[in-house]
């Protein structure tokens, strides 16, 4: 049996760096635009048309950064999982690339997510921190983002730096239902989710939609921030071929 | 509108150490996010050209490069 060419789209075309390279510096500016201009709605709703919560006063206001935040650190593991996978079993060379330039957006989302979260817990719970295990199983994702770069980056050989992070990421993504899930199969302090798939929101449809935009903000975000990223990373595996010279020529004579 | 002026704004309900507190940290981390992601950019262009020119035009594979 042979494989057919297929005419049209061709998922792996964009899987090659020389073609992804330059589609990255074109997508990354608009993403960032979107990111900007989600945030300013996503903000504006958060502050001026959102109303005061009932029990918790203006304190609740956090949650406008600190659920987006939270997602976002969880999705951003299982993405870079995903691409680990990708690479493992296809052996392509940008899947590595990928999860690599994701990881630092993910880190950065997961200690916003906890920074926010003491400081939100202080006025509501009496205390910044507890050892309940919502707040230990995200604090154990920001471990495995710390030591998913720390691996990446210390191992000298970069096919077996990614090898070696494509397993963390996939063994550590087991953490994240964890996460997701703790406030349902423990005891917690937490709060259960506060917007579920199978029951109505239990919150004001103006609370809702401002986080829902600031959770969209954030995705816009973390796409732009990873292309930017990614790109910076291509040049770098990609040095010794000749289209790479070709840009550094380029972008070398430029004033 | 939810604010009868500006500084009952900033004061959030007298509340304001822990909202600003975390607005202000996660905008720094974003700003600060984007400009290692830009020096990055730039420290990557300058250091690939320099060893390019060092090397006299061609680069060596990273290490990895077998294929």
């Amino acid at each position: 049996m042979t494989m057919q060419p297929s005419r049209g789209f061709h998922f792996f075309h964009f899987a090659a760096p020389q073609t992804f390279y330059p589609l990255a510096g074109r997508l990354a500016p608009v993403f960032a635009v979107l990111a900007a201009v989600l945030a300013a709605i996503g903000l504006w709703l958060s502050f001026f048309v959102a109303p005061t919560d009932a029990t918790q006063g203006e304190v609740y206001r956090v949650i406008f950064i600190h659920v987006p935040a939270a997602w976002m650190s969880m999705f951003v593991y299982l993405v870079m999982a995903f691409w680990s996978a990708m690479g493992i079993i296809f052996n392509t060379r940008l899947s590595a690339l990928m999860a690599r330039a994701l990881a630092p957006t993910g880190a950065m989302f997961c200690f916003v997510a906890l920074w926010t979260g003491a400081l939100w817990g202080r006025p509501t719970w009496g205390a910044y921190w507890v050892w309940d295990a919502r707040l230990t199983s995200q604090l154990l994702l920001l471990f495995l983002y710390f030591g998913y770069i720390a691996l990446t980056e210390a191992i000298e050989d970069p096919r077996r730096g990614d090898r070696a992070g494509a397993i963390l990421a996939l063994v550590g993504a087991v953490n994240v239902p964890v996460i997701y899930f703790s406030v349902k199969w423990w005891n917690t302090l937490h709060q259960g989710a506060s917007v579920s798939l199978t029951k109505a929101p239990s919150m004001a449809t103006t609370m809702l939609g401002g986080m829902l935009i600031m959770a969209l903000a954030a995705w816009a975000y973390t796409i732009a921030v990873a292309l930017w990223r990614v790109r910076s990373l291509i040049l770098e595996r990609e040095r010794h071929t000749d289209w790479v010279g070709a840009e550094l020529d380029r972008q070398g004579a430029r004033p | 509108m939810n604010w009868e002026s500006w500084s009952a704004f900033w004061n959030m309900g007298g509340a304001a150490f822990y909202v600003w507190g975390s607005y202000g940290v996660t905008f720094l981390a974003i700003v600060a996010e984007l400009l290692l992601v830009f020096r990055r950019r730039r420290d990557t262009l300058t250091r690939l050209q320099r060893l390019r020119r060092a090397q006299g035009g061609r680069l060596a594979a990273s290490p990895d490069s077998t294929d």
